[in-house]
């Protein structure tokens, strides 16, 4: 069991964890944390692997760190667009109302929709 | 001169996407259809340089592979940067007198479309996994931006669950990626396929293959994981929905049928390949059985592109260790089902703008009497669907018919149900808007009129996916041509 392979475990298992969240969890913002604890554990196999076949290894790296700007412009769109849909419906799910068991129920719903 | 081509391909669309991010929308308009131009010819010129020279692979600016992009054109993928030109033209021009110039936000339309074409282009082109990846997500992105131009707060929750699908997609398939790169140390395909040649271990890289399947098939909502697809389709604006339908879902699909004919002989599995068919054709049955019972009429489209994606998905099972003759009839009944279902699906759902345009509803049973009023825009409509049934001439039948002799030179006959059953389920559908549209009703004699531009633009691409049928056979000798010399077949 070299460091690198240690990586790769710990980034599946990372994986997992997202995956589980991802699905099971219904309010928008923490289902989109999970997506980049999933994105964080497949960036560490893709480096961990390698470099447990052959060593260092710089093409994992560089493909990582566009990994990473394809993530942070995801994450970013998924935030405009969450913020823009709690803005429109009150609900922070995507899931009906009567799903929603979030406390803050009541103010959100005398809010007006700001536009349109 | 291809230096010129390719950059044309690639860099033109970027640069368009920022150049209209900075116009507002009558502006980003013209730019626009100026840069359409620019795509349709550059594209027409690369399809001409392959059918005279065969295909080729590009070291973009020089780079070679792994640290550079290499770009694998060949006549396949030629075909399709033709596809894309041409349906995003259309849609193009739709949307720029479709979409209400006054509404602020409809100018973020000419940015998104351009980074979805962007995108598209690499996908067709690209020859490594990560950066399929990275056009995958281009699309994904720009795609979901286009969903929620809708506005409203349904709009925007159908985009955050498109969202939430397709990034989940990408993942598994960029967790195939690194498993891929963790055992031979490559991203090519070609480089994957052949160092499988040489040791048969490989062990676990079937599932990684399986990941990568999976992802892409979320993607292109393959059935059970459909069910992003028809509010997103459904409540896009018009031309939106054309181009997701018609080229969007493909881009993966696409993906997943390369990595299939290269990697799928050694990693594969009779099981997978037999469940990959088996979902596509429950998806058949249950997309048209689902159009048929939608009220709103984008639906009705909606769910019939869950059951033409399908029809894909019998690649999988009919290239599985069968004859070279059945896979190539299989990979040709593919190429076709993807050209004409986007042709017929593009006609399609700009027609049904057109119509809920003029009837002021998008419900199924507000088409009363419409076709007194609208005749041209139901006609484009028809013939869409006529190519959807699957009824010669279409590049519908043709498709089919393909996949039909494929199954019997392969023994599996039960496609064959399915082939039939799809035809008819569609042609029930298709019926039943017409139905609607012929049904007397008086009390609705005030019908809003369409400009005639926006009449034509579906009527081309509607008699175009019904010409294919005729002219398949250029069409599929171009497809065929791979890098040797020209001769793939």
């Amino acid at each position: 069991m070299t460091p690198s392979l240690l990586y790769a475990f710990a980034g599946a298992a990372l994986c997992g964890i997202g995956l589980f969240g991802f699905i099971v969890i219904s309010h928008l913002l923490r289902k989109l944390l999970a997506f980049n604890l999933m994105g964080s554990g497949v960036f560490l196999v893709l480096v961990g692997l390698a470099q447990h076949r052959s060593g260092p290894d710089p093409v994992p790296q560089a493909l990582v760190l566009t990994g990473i700007v394809v993530a942070i412009a995801a994450t970013a769109l998924a935030v405009v667009l969450i913020r823009r849909y709690f803005h429109l419906s009150g609900k922070t799910a995507l899931e009906d109302p009567a799903r929603d068991t979030l406390p803050h129920q009541g103010p959100r719903e005398v809010r007006e929709a700001p536009r349109e | 001169m291809t230096l010129w081509l390719m950059a044309g391909l690639l860099f033109t669309p970027l640069a368009w996407a920022v150049l209209t991010l900075l116009a507002g929308f009558r502006r980003g308009r013209v730019v626009t259809w100026l840069g359409i131009a620019i795509q349709v010819l550059v594209s027409l010129a690369l399809w001409a340089v392959v059918v005279r020279d065969g295909g080729f692979q590009y070291p973009l600016g020089g780079w070679q592979a792994p640290l550079g992009i290499e770009l694998r054109v060949d006549g396949l993928a030629v075909t399709f940067v033709l596809l894309t030109a041409l349906v995003a033209a259309a849609s193009g021009l739709h949307a720029g007198f479709y979409l209400d110039p006054d509404k602020q936000w409809h100018r973020y339309f000419w940015p998104l479309f351009w980074f979805l074409w962007a995108g598209l282009n690499v996908v067709w082109l690209g020859n490594d996994l990560f950066n399929l990846y990275v056009g995958l997500e281009l699309i994904s992105l720009s795609a979901v931006g286009l969903v929620a131009l809708g506005g409203q707060s349904e709009a925007l929750r159908a985009a955050l669950r498109y969202l939430m699908a397709a990034l989940l997609g990408s993942l598994a398939y960029l967790l195939g990626v690194a498993l891929f790169y963790g055992e031979f140390g490559s991203l090519s395909l070609s480089g994957i396929a052949s160092a499988l040649g040489q040791d048969s271990s490989g062990d676990g890289t079937g599932f990684a293959l399986v990941l990568m399947l999976f992802g892409l098939a979320l993607k292109t909502a393959l059935f059970p994981m459909h069910r992003w697809l028809p509010p997103a389709h459904g409540i896009a604006r018009s031309p939106v929905s054309a181009l997701l339908s018609a080229l969007v879902v493909k881009g993966s699909f696409y993906i997943a049928a390369r990595l299939w004919l290269e990697l799928g002989a050694p990693l594969g599995s009779l099981a997978l390949a037999q469940l990959l068919g088996l979902l596509g054709g429950m998806a058949v049955f249950w997309g048209g059985w689902q159009a048929l019972r939608q009220r709103k009429l984008k639906q009705v489209v909606a769910y019939s592109s869950v059951a033409q994606i399908g029809y894909l998905f019998l690649l999988f099972p009919l290239t599985w260790n069968t004859t070279e003759a059945a896979a190539l009839q299989a990979q040709q009944a593919m190429t076709l089902q993807v050209i004409s279902h986007a042709l017929a699906k593009a006609a399609m759902f700009l027609s049904a703008g057109n119509l809920i345009m003029s009837v002021g509803s998008n419900r199924v049973n507000a088409l009363a009497g419409v076709s007194h009023f609208l005749p041209f825009s139901l006609f484009s409509f028809g013939l869409a669907g006529v190519s959807l049934m699957g009824l010669p001439p279409t590049g519908g039948f043709a498709a089919k018919w393909l996949f039909l002799q494929a199954s019997l030179a392969t023994g599996q006959w039960w496609w064959l149900v399915v082939l039939l059953g799809g035809g008819l389920l569609s042609a029930a559908y298709v019926f039943r808007v017409y139905r609607a549209s012929f049904v007397e009703d008086s009390n609705i004699d005030h019908f809003f009129h369409p400009a005639r531009r926006l009449e034509i633009i579906p009527m081309i691409l509607a008699l175009l996916s019904l010409g294919l049928g005729l002219m398949a056979e250029p069409v599929l000798s171009v497809m065929a041509l791979t890098f040797a010399n020209g001769e793939g077949t």
